[in-house]
């Protein structure tokens, strides 16, 4: 990949990253978010969340299914973006939601499974954007740090679940993100399970070389 | 190569008559709205005027909610479960010809015309607060007659102990009535909901066929609905055909698809949450801070005697 394709792929990233909250910001500005503005924009944000994050944990399986190696390059800025979206998703909740009704929300984030899932998810971004930089990588080692990173898979399934559990009856949205994670989540395991498969069998047709010499 | 050849007409090609007559009341309605002096605009749709009186002992010191948020922030699972469905798809709704049959367990059953309904009683305006299941509330002037003459005039027989309110059942007119993808649909159509017949003949229980002024928009339950102002929203049946009395508790559509979290009581009251979040305060529409909800939404003193010697936490 050429130095321009890449940096036009990031710029399209952040142009895609950034439309939703301009157009929330626009439409909160026109008056326009109807009678219930702050249930519109926590749930704009909640869905933007899920959407960039489950983009950023489809940017391996485009390598798997069709061989293209590109699409790694904006893994750490969709990450970085869903991060974005998550706090901006748990602020409006503190301060527009519950108006920093500290004891209200503690109780809600205990009580509510949905919201104890929701703040999983929250915290397990967390270390994946503190560690987000070339220096962290290269401080924690790539062995480590891809351990860690392994963490996204927590967050999605949480908030996967988060958003399937808030839902009220009838709601079909949050079965598709659903099923989407699943699709994500199962190219993974058989590509997996195929290079598990292949590395036996490379060790045994090794350990059986000497006997034909 | 395939050749294909094709009839001259299809049966799909052919209009339903139902289209075309629907069509006409478009044009009719296009036509009428040409009359009227800026009706060409983009406004705020108007309903049609519908005069009563205020009852001034059923109102409140709070403002109303503006009626753009009233008629646009809806709970109507025939037109679809999001907010803005009802108002979007409304006009697929036709609230005339009307009938609402009202029997079961009654001295004299009758099926009454929409238009004889409303001039059974004198129509009044009260200004009640609505408080949905899902934490939200507004307030709101209703125009309609309390419920509990309809039912006396009915006669209810001795074993008659529960009210049951049906919904209009066409998914013509109510698209998502339509089973949608692996037949999946969000209730049990069609939607039923229930009341204790004390409860049905409270004078704060409604039989509601205007609000703010004019005929019941469709995606507020057009055209005659119940409103229940101590109970959740959703126990106040819109676009109602039939009002049945039974003997036995009736089953309603919620409790079919949730009874964990929509009991039949279904009582405002902050100290029972729903499973799934409190229903300790609440958001009024066009308010920024949550208020704290009031038991029975308010209503306490004139309904919680109905209630007297009942564990309401197991009664929910």
């Amino acid at each position: 990949m050429t130095r321009r394709t890449r940096v036009a792929l990031k710029v399209g990233v952040w142009a895609g990253g950034l439309a939703p909250l301009l157009l929330l910001g626009y439409r909160a500005w026109t008056d326009d978010l109807g009678a219930n503005p702050i249930s519109v924009i926590t749930n704009t944000l909640g869905d933007w969340t899920l959407r960039i994050l489950l983009a950023s944990l489809a940017m391996t399986p485009f390598r798997i299914v069709f061989g293209l190696s590109w699409p790694i390059a904006l893994r750490r800025l969709l990450g970085l973006f869903a991060f974005a979206y998550v706090c901006l998703h748990f602020s409006v909740w503190i301060v527009l939601d519950f108006f920093f009704d500290w004891p209200r929300m503690g109780a809600d984030i205990v009580k509510r499974p949905y919201i104890t899932l929701g703040m999983l998810a929250l915290l397990s971004l967390i270390p994946l954007a503190a560690t987000s930089t070339t220096g962290m990588i290269r401080r924690l080692g790539a062995r480590t740090w891809t351990r860690l990173h392994r963490l996204a898979y927590v967050a999605a399934v949480c908030a996967v679940l988060h958003y399937l559990w808030l839902a009220k009856v009838g709601v079909t949205d949050p079965y598709w993100y659903a099923g989407a994670l699943l699709v994500l989540l199962g190219i993974r395991v058989v590509d997996w399970s195929r290079r598990v498969i292949r590395r036996r069998a490379a060790a045994v047709a090794a350990s059986s070389a000497p006997l034909r010499s | 190569m395939l050749i294909r050849r094709a009839p001259r007409f299809t049966a799909s090609e052919i209009t339903d008559p139902k289209l075309y007559l629907s069509r006409r009341e478009l044009m009719a309605g296009a036509a009428a709205l040409a009359l009227v002096p800026g009706g060409g605009e983009a406004a705020a749709p108007k309903g049609e005027p519908l005069a009563a009186k205020r009852n001034p002992a059923f109102s409140l010191s709070e403002a109303a909610t503006k009626i753009d948020h009233a008629t646009t922030y809806n709970n109507f699972y025939e037109f679809g479960v999001n907010k803005d469905d009802p108002s979007r798809l409304a006009h697929t709704l036709r609230p005339r010809p009307w009938s609402v049959q009202v029997d079961g367990l009654v001295h004299k059953p009758k099926t009454f015309d929409i238009d004889e309904l409303i001039k059974l009683f004198p129509l009044e305006e009260r200004v009640y607060s609505l408080r949905c299941v899902e934490a939200w509330s507004m307030v709101v002037p209703w125009i309609g007659f309390p419920l509990a003459p309809l039912l006396k005039r009915v006669e209810p027989a001795g074993q008659a102990k529960f009210v049951e309110f049906t919904t209009l059942l066409d998914s013509n007119q109510f698209p998502a009535q339509k089973p949608g993808f692996f037949g999946f649909s969000s209730l049990d159509w069609p939607y039923v909901e229930g009341l204790r017949l004390d409860e049905a003949l409270h004078p704060l229980t409604l039989l509601t066929v205007g609000m703010y002024g004019q005929v019941l928009p469709n995606q507020n339950g057009a055209p005659v609905r119940v409103v229940v102002p101590w109970k959740y929203g959703f126990k106040s049946a819109k676009s109602i055909v039939r009002i049945r009395l039974v003997t036995e508790q009736p089953k309603t559509s919620w409790e079919k698809a949730a009874s964990q979290e929509y009991g039949f009581y279904s009582n405002v009251n902050p100290a029972v949450s729903h499973p799934r979040w409190s229903q300790a305060d609440e958001r009024r529409i066009g308010e920024f801070r949550r208020r704290p909800t009031l038991p029975f939404n308010g209503y306490a003193d004139q309904v919680a005697s109905l209630y007297t010697g009942m564990d309401l936490k197991k009664f929910y």
